[in-house]
């Protein structure tokens, strides 16, 4: 079955990987996957040109799963989450191709009307920077307690008695006696719990974390992704964690797509990942991280620079930095091919984008 | 005195001017310093500090917004050597760049140190590349310093609290190794500089905190039980209860 998805692949272009992922439904999923995004294009119009900022990604989440989405700026991995919402800046952007099934629906296909009661209620994200995604002039409580307010239409009242709650929930002390504080009067970690409440508070089926704990201490990080990964768990959601961080990645996925200029270059589940890369870009992002036995030596460094999404390289667009690149990576796009073990055994969940990812993983 | 130690700024975008050439900036260093390179010289002083950072001389007309991230960040390295410095003092000098160009930029700083026999005084959050970079480790909290040493005696056997929590709350980029580390979560934030705790500034965070800490401000120095002894945890650190704990797997 998996073959003729990559046959399929072949000739019409058709990326199916969220059916390659789907074998590997570990997370406790069952039936039909949360959330599939299935081929998406996106694309900018600039000044000097279209950027093809998502170029056929596909992957699923079921619910109770993490899924990593890796990816240096550039890659496209906020601007599918933000397609996947709804969210996208348009104009200049637009979803060129591709489907969004969230419990099997096609969300691209709402109106823009259902998809707004989406958000929020069954689908939400969480974003990086938490002072400037909450308004500045309304109490913490007030903005809380909007979301029972407009989508449960309960009064005011009610709605705060929901915001204390959640603030509790977060894990917030004192949350009865700081519901009517404003933004800048709580540190950086607290906001971020703040905005982590608003996600959780109508208890969505899909949480989108994009890189939630990057402006955050190193130690108030891993309370913030501690609480998050402990809420998911409770609520059994679906959550997609947007990082450019491996350590991170480590901590808390239960598996891992590795995208490079708007493709899905490598998927696997998150331990194999870190053991056996099969795919270039992957190995180099891992070997570049500086580790104890080589003190002192000079690090691997990935040469050259992540590309111009308006002029994306022929063929692989990691051909010009890869140091195993071959004719055949400068002229033909490689597909997501499943990977297997070197006797044929499947190794549910792994994909990689590479012609020669045989190499890669066995050489 | 400036002109014995220089810095390298974190935000490539907004540490240089973006209405001057890369030859402007890199050479405004000259005009307050002529005695390094006299006029008509400096065009092509600043020509051989590009190509020691690995960019193309000829690029010294162009102007920061035509340079990617990590080339930008080049510049600001090149105009911190312009006057041959002594000392140079990187403020988190690669935190703001791609994963992959990252190590581009270490290595380059590497180089130059062995080139120019540089002192770096080098301030970073990410525990991997501070480790890999430096010879001796300070760790700060709020203000102060809480334990220093070398980078063995820090990431190996370190003594205070704050320094083990540091370490056991740093993702570690392998599952194998993680599974390994005890973690220590702290609770609550860092609090503010404009009202320290009073006693040991770490306290109200610390889960080993008695009375003492919040009366007696620890001195940074080597922790009683440790001193005479040869260990790695006879190191400075600044905490009344001092104890080596193993936090990575080595």
């Amino acid at each position: 079955m998996l073959r003729d998805n990559i046959s399929k692949q072949d000739e019409g272009g058709g990326v199916t990987t969220s059916e390659i992922l789907s074998v590997a439904e570990t997370g406790g999923g069952t039936g039909v996957p949360l959330l599939e995004v299935d081929n998406l294009q996106v694309e900018f119009k600039t000044r000097d040109g279209v950027a093809k900022a998502v170029n056929g990604v596909s992957y699923s989440v079921s619910a109770g799963e993490t899924l990593a989405v890796l990816g240096e700026s550039g890659s496209g991995k906020s601007v599918t989450a933000q397609a996947i919402m709804g969210i996208l800046d348009s104009p200049p952007g637009r979803v060129a191709g591709g489907e969004v099934r969230f419990h099997g629906k096609d969300i691209l296909k709402m109106s823009d009307e259902e998809r707004r009661k989406l958000r929020g209620d069954k689908m939400a994200m969480i974003f990086q920077d938490a002072l400037s995604s909450l308004n500045p002039v309304y109490s913490v409580g007030d903005q809380l307690g909007e979301m029972f307010r407009v989508h449960r239409g309960m009064s005011k009242k009610d709605a705060k008695v929901k915001a204390i709650e959640l603030m509790d929930r977060v894990k917030i002390p004192a949350a009865k006696a700081r519901v009517g504080d404003y933004p800048h009067q709580f540190s950086g970690g607290m906001r971020q719990r703040i905005m982590i409440a608003m996600a959780l508070a109508l208890e969505p089926d899909l949480i989108i974390a994009d890189e939630p704990t990057t402006a955050l201490d190193v130690t108030v990080q891993a309370q913030v992704m501690d609480l998050l990964a402990e809420l998911q768990r409770e609520m059994n959601m679906g959550l997609i964690l947007i990082t450019h961080d491996l350590g991170v990645v480590a901590d808390v996925a239960d598996k891992i797509a590795v995208m490079y200029a708007g493709r899905i270059v490598e998927t696997a589940p998150v331990h194999e990942i870190y053991k056996r890369p099969s795919h270039p870009y992957t190995r180099g992002l891992l070997d570049s991280i500086p580790r104890l036995d080589q003190k002192g030596q000079e690090l691997y460094a990935i040469k050259g620079l992540p590309p111009n999404l308006l002029r994306i390289p022929a063929g692989c667009a990691f051909s010009p930095r890869c140091p195993k690149a071959q004719d055949i990576c400068r002229t033909e796009i490689p597909v997501l091919h499943p990977v297997t073990e070197q006797d044929g055994t499947e190794l549910p969940g792994r994909g990689s984008a590479c012609h020669f990812w045989k190499d890669q993983i066995h050489g | 005195m400036r002109r014995n130690i220089q810095m390298v700024f974190q935000d490539p975008y907004t540490s240089l001017n973006p209405r001057m050439t890369v030859g402007d900036i890199i050479g405004e260093t000259f005009e307050i310093h002529p005695e390094v390179a006299p006029k008509g010289d400096r065009r092509r002083k600043v020509q051989e500090l590009l190509d020691v950072v690995g960019l193309n001389p000829e690029y010294i007309n162009r102007y920061p917004h035509q340079f990617s991230g990590g080339q930008r960040q080049r510049i600001g390295i090149a105009r911190g050597l312009a006057l041959n410095p002594e000392i140079i003092i990187c403020d988190e000098p690669v935190s703001a760049l791609d994963v992959s160009v990252q190590a581009q930029v270490i290595n380059l700083m590497e180089k130059l140190q062995d080139e120019f026999n540089l002192s770096y005084i080098f301030i970073a959050h990410d525990l991997s590349i501070v480790r890999h970079i430096s010879d001796r480790v300070g760790v700060m909290y709020l203000g102060k310093m809480a334990e220093i040493g070398t980078d063995a005696e820090i990431y190996e056997h370190p003594t205070h609290p704050y320094t083990q929590a540091l370490l056991s709350a740093v993702p570690v980029p392998d599952p194998a190794a993680r599974e390994g580390r005890e973690r220590i979560i702290l609770t609550g934030d860092v609090p503010s500089p404009a009202n320290p705790p009073s006693g040991c500034r770490f306290r109200t965070r610390c889960w080993k905190a008695q009375d003492k800490c919040s009366t007696e401000e620890p001195l940074l120095a080597i922790p009683e039980r440790f001193k005479g002894q040869d260990t790695p945890a006879a190191h400075n650190s600044a905490c009344h209860f001092a104890e080596e704990k193993a936090i990575l797997a080595v």
